[in-house]
């Protein structure tokens, strides 16, 4: 605003940090539930879909008939990374405070990736990488659960 | 951010089948996850702007300044440079009284999570003098079934060493002993 009401004796405008904050909780359903459940014991599981494909993470219904999905099967805690991406920026909230890989990975045993963090250099990221899951060492049975996932040595 | 009360999920509640675990031995004798907390969070860089920069300086001062409308002579507070009437920029500084007048009230009955207000309270709309629209306050030293539209109240602020550029320098409005203002008018404040 350009006239004399827009300034101030001092010249200086207050600002402050305003967090705004909605403390959600959500019920799981009995999919969900289940691979939660199980990143709490430090392991993953998929659904079995009508067509005989393993999805993880799970989705409750059959992505091509709609049919609710019920029969759950291990995955490895180990599998390849089918594609990636270099995030530079990194944000408040992110698996890590540094540059790092996002990956689409494909658990052994699975026939569909899950998009997780990998730790492990530029340079060192290729479609066909080997990585194994990190886990928290105190799990409550959720996402957090599971830290990244990182290149088998 | 305090940790939520348990809920108690009623049997039924998912209207999913239950999934069979049987292939994975490992969650048959744990307790399942049914709930995951999601909160949701976004922190800005607040700044009110000029009008109300002045206003929160003044405040530090233990003073309460408006701003009026050139159109309708209207006084604001807290004042955010522009007239909500007219539209147009407010640009005279107005020096107000600290004491005002309860125009409207709602006492308060529930508690709300995270707050440590002891229940009942009254939650007031207080006209402060030389202005034009009522401000929220809390109002206290006085038996919330005796708060009534017209009470006269003035401001109880925090310790001088405290005062901060925050709306929160004012605890609370107490009465301040002078006679009700008619309520016949604060017709047009209501």
């Amino acid at each position: 605003m350009p006239d004399e009401a827009a300034t101030l004796d001092d010249g200086e405008v207050l600002h402050a940090p305003l967090t705004l904050e909605y403390p959600f909780r959500r019920t799981t359903g009995p999919v969900i539930g289940a691979f939660f459940t199980a990143l709490r014991e430090g392991r993953f599981v998929g659904i079995r879909d009508r067509s005989g494909r393993v999805l993880c993470p799970p989705v409750e219904y059959d992505p091509a008939s709609g049919a609710p999905l019920t029969e759950i099967v291990p995955v490895g805690s180990e599998g390849e990374v089918v594609t990636w991406s270099w995030n530079e920026r990194v944000r408040e909230g992110q698996p890590f405070d540094r540059p790092f890989a996002w990956a689409l990975i494909r658990l052994d045993g699975a026939d569909t990736p899950i998009l997780h963090a990998v730790d492990a250099p530029h340079d060192a990221m290729a479609a066909g990488l080997r990585v194994r899951a990190r886990f928290a060492d105190e799990r409550i049975g959720a996402l957090e659960d599971l830290t990244c996932f990182e290149p088998v040595a | 951010m305090t940790e939520p009360a348990p809920i108690e999920l009623p049997e039924g509640l998912w209207s999913q089948p239950a999934v069979d675990t049987s292939a994975v031995p490992e969650l048959a004798d744990v307790e399942q996850v049914q709930l995951v907390r999601t909160p949701a969070s976004l922190t800005y860089d607040f700044t009110p702007g000029v009008a109300t920069t002045r206003f929160l300086k003044a405040i530090k001062e233990k003073r309460l300044v408006g701003e009026r409308c050139p159109e309708t002579d209207k006084v604001y507070i807290p004042p955010r440079g522009v007239s909500p009437v007219s539209g147009l920029p407010t640009t005279e500084q107005v020096e107000l009284g600290t004491d005002g007048t309860v125009v409207s009230f709602c006492i308060v009955n529930l508690d709300f999570t995270g707050n440590a207000q002891e229940i009942p309270y009254v939650s007031a709309l207080i006209l402060v003098d030389g202005s034009d629209i009522p401000i929220y306050g809390l109002v206290r030293e006085i038996p919330y079934d005796q708060v009534r539209p017209g009470l006269r109240v003035g401001p109880v602020w925090v310790d001088d060493a405290e005062l901060t550029t925050s709306f929160e320098n004012i605890r609370w409005w107490a009465p301040n002993g002078e006679p009700d203002v008619p309520t016949e008018q604060l017709a047009d404040y209501v």
